[in-house]
């Protein structure tokens, strides 16, 4: 904590292969990927479909080791699964067979400290989990079952119990992407909030660039095969943000340019690939 | 009566038409009760021995359920097996596949040398009919797991034990269940073929001796008694089955 100027996500020069095969004929997922975020900072990652921003999550959450480079978070090298880390994906995948508050408390059923203490101290969980599904809303709906909730209702059961073990570092692929536009809008506000209340690393995939301009620090742009960070622009809209602010011109105009280096890009691709 | 309940005394009305029509047919056609018995002489037969039937029957189910009993056990275990490593599914399932294609009654004969004529060969045929569904179901479920969900697991330093107990196993429960009520009534075919070569009790030998002493109404009533107990059972799973794994028929239970 004393260090605030190391970056608390640090990515060196980082590569992956999937396997040695692929390694071998130079085919990597993603490349040379340089990466330092602050503490606290929101960074949206936004790019094509399969430009390897799932495999980023991977590897920021220990789940793979890079083929080459080094990731170190919080100050410490990455050497496996991430216990600080939590994630949430577009699918809410919560176990229909138990209702809201109990899929909430999971985490905390695997996750140490908390998995020895979870017989003696199971009220004061589950009364956690119950006001952190209060605040996204879901007041009334907590042992209601998961296949009894709306799409969204899930998806803030799913952040929920993304976040119940006071994660410093989130992680979402993609969560808002099989909701309605109303509803997806609520949720950005409810992360909103949740983020500035306690302060925790996000590292947001998505495909929505609106998404990512509204909600993050820094955006990072990515390209498709090879996945690399083309470009990265800090977001320095004033915070708090409301939902008007997506209709000013100076919101719309960061929209365009990230829309811009997208297109930018597929556009080069297309002409290397009418070269070939 | 509205459609619902036409639905639910439906397989009733069916039962009693078709008796009806078989009735009529043996009354018309004046069919010998040697070759084809009437329901009514079906009937009278199975009052007339009732005793002797209720016996057999005893003996028929208690050692079905013996047979489902260690299927149960011994298909959980190899469905948890197979179903929590992807090297023993591989290893295990073809020869499993190969091995439930092989007709149960072709052990009888084997398991008569092993062990003699009597319970054991008909337990143990109960057995082997019986507990490929329940592993093949058990495996299943715990092979069916979201790649997501296990990253948000694994990602806290989840092992594949907790997995395959926290998410692996209640998502198989509706699996079991369904398996069961499949393999009870295959049980039951077990037992009955076993007894009509390797037993003096029970339904199967029953079947056999009424046969071969043209009491072609008490055999009838010896293969009603199987079927009835093998549909007894079957809805007794499905009772189980809807109480405990209400979370997966949901979308049932509006209608």
């Amino acid at each position: 904590m004393a260090d605030t100027d190391a970056a608390f996500v640090d990515f060196k020069n980082v590569w992956l292969a999937y396997n040695a095969a692929l390694e071998a004929q130079n085919h990597f997922a993603v490349e040379a990927i340089d990466l330092q975020v602050r503490r606290g900072e929101f960074i949206a990652i936004v790019g094509p479909s399969g430009c390897g921003k799932s495999t980023f999550m991977k590897l920021a959450t220990g789940l793979k080791m890079p083929s080459r480079g080094s990731i170190h978070i919080d100050g410490q090298p990455v050497t496996g699964p991430l216990k600080i880390s939590g994630m949430a994906f577009q699918a809410p995948s919560l176990l229909p067979w138990r209702t809201t508050v109990d899929n909430v408390l999971l985490p905390l059923e695997i996750v140490e400290p908390y998995r020895s203490q979870f017989k003696a101290k199971r009220p004061e969980f589950e009364a956690r989990a119950r006001k952190l599904l209060q605040k996204v809303g879901l007041a009334g709906y907590e042992d209601k079952f998961p296949w009894q909730l709306s799409g969204g209702m899930q998806q803030r059961a799913s952040i929920c119990r993304a976040l119940i073990h006071e994660p410093k570092m989130l992680l979402l692929d993609e969560p808002f992407g099989a909701l309605d536009a109303f509803t997806r809008e609520d949720l950005w506000c409810i992360l909103r909030d949740l983020w500035t209340e306690q302060q925790f690393n996000v590292i947001l995939v998505t495909h929505d660039l609106r998404e990512s301009v509204f909600l993050a620090d820094t955006v990072y742009v990515m390209s498709k095969s090879p996945g690399r960070f083309v470009v990265k622009k800090s977001i320095d809209l004033p915070r708090p943000r409301d939902l008007e602010l997506t209709y000013t011109p100076a919101f719309t105009d960061i929209v365009h340019e990230l829309r811009s280096h997208i297109g930018a890009h597929r556009n080069t691709e297309a002409a290397q690939s009418a070269a070939t | 009566m509205n459609s619902k309940q036409l639905q639910t005394w439906s397989p009733w009305i069916l039962l009693v038409v078709l008796v009806l029509l078989w009735q009529g047919a043996c009354s018309a056609f004046e069919v010998s009760e040697f070759i084809f018995p009437s329901p009514t002489r079906i009937a009278s037969q199975m009052w007339e021995y009732k005793g002797l039937i209720a016996g057999h029957a005893w003996r028929t189910f208690w050692v079905t359920m013996t047979g489902f009993g260690i299927a149960i056990v011994v298909g959980v275990l190899l469905g948890f097996v197979i179903g929590s490593s992807r090297l023993a599914y591989a290893a295990v399932y073809p020869l499993m596949t190969g091995f439930n294609a092989l007709p149960k009654a072709a052990f009888v004969p084997i398991l008569v040398v092993w062990f003699g004529i009597g319970v054991g060969p008909a337990i143990l045929t109960a057995f082997l009919i019986s507990f490929f569904p329940i592993m093949v179901n058990i495996a299943t479920g715990l092979a069916t797991l979201e790649p997501e969900l296990e990253d948000v697991l694994r990602v806290l330093g989840a092992k594949r034990w907790d997995v395959l107990i926290k998410v692996g196993l209640p998502r198989s429960m509706p699996y079991f269940y369904a398996s069961l009520k499949v393999a009870i009534t295959l049980a039951f075919v077990g037992t009955t073929v076993s007894e009509m070569t390797a037993a003096n009790e029970g339904i199967g030998y029953l079947l056999i001796s009424a046969g071969s002493a043209m009491q072609m109404g008490l055999a009838f009533a010896g293969l009603l008694v199987v079927g009835a107990m093998a549909m007894v059972m079957y809805e007794i799973f499905s009772v189980l089955e809807r109480h405990t794994t209400a979370w997966a028929h949901r979308g049932s239970q509006g209608h």
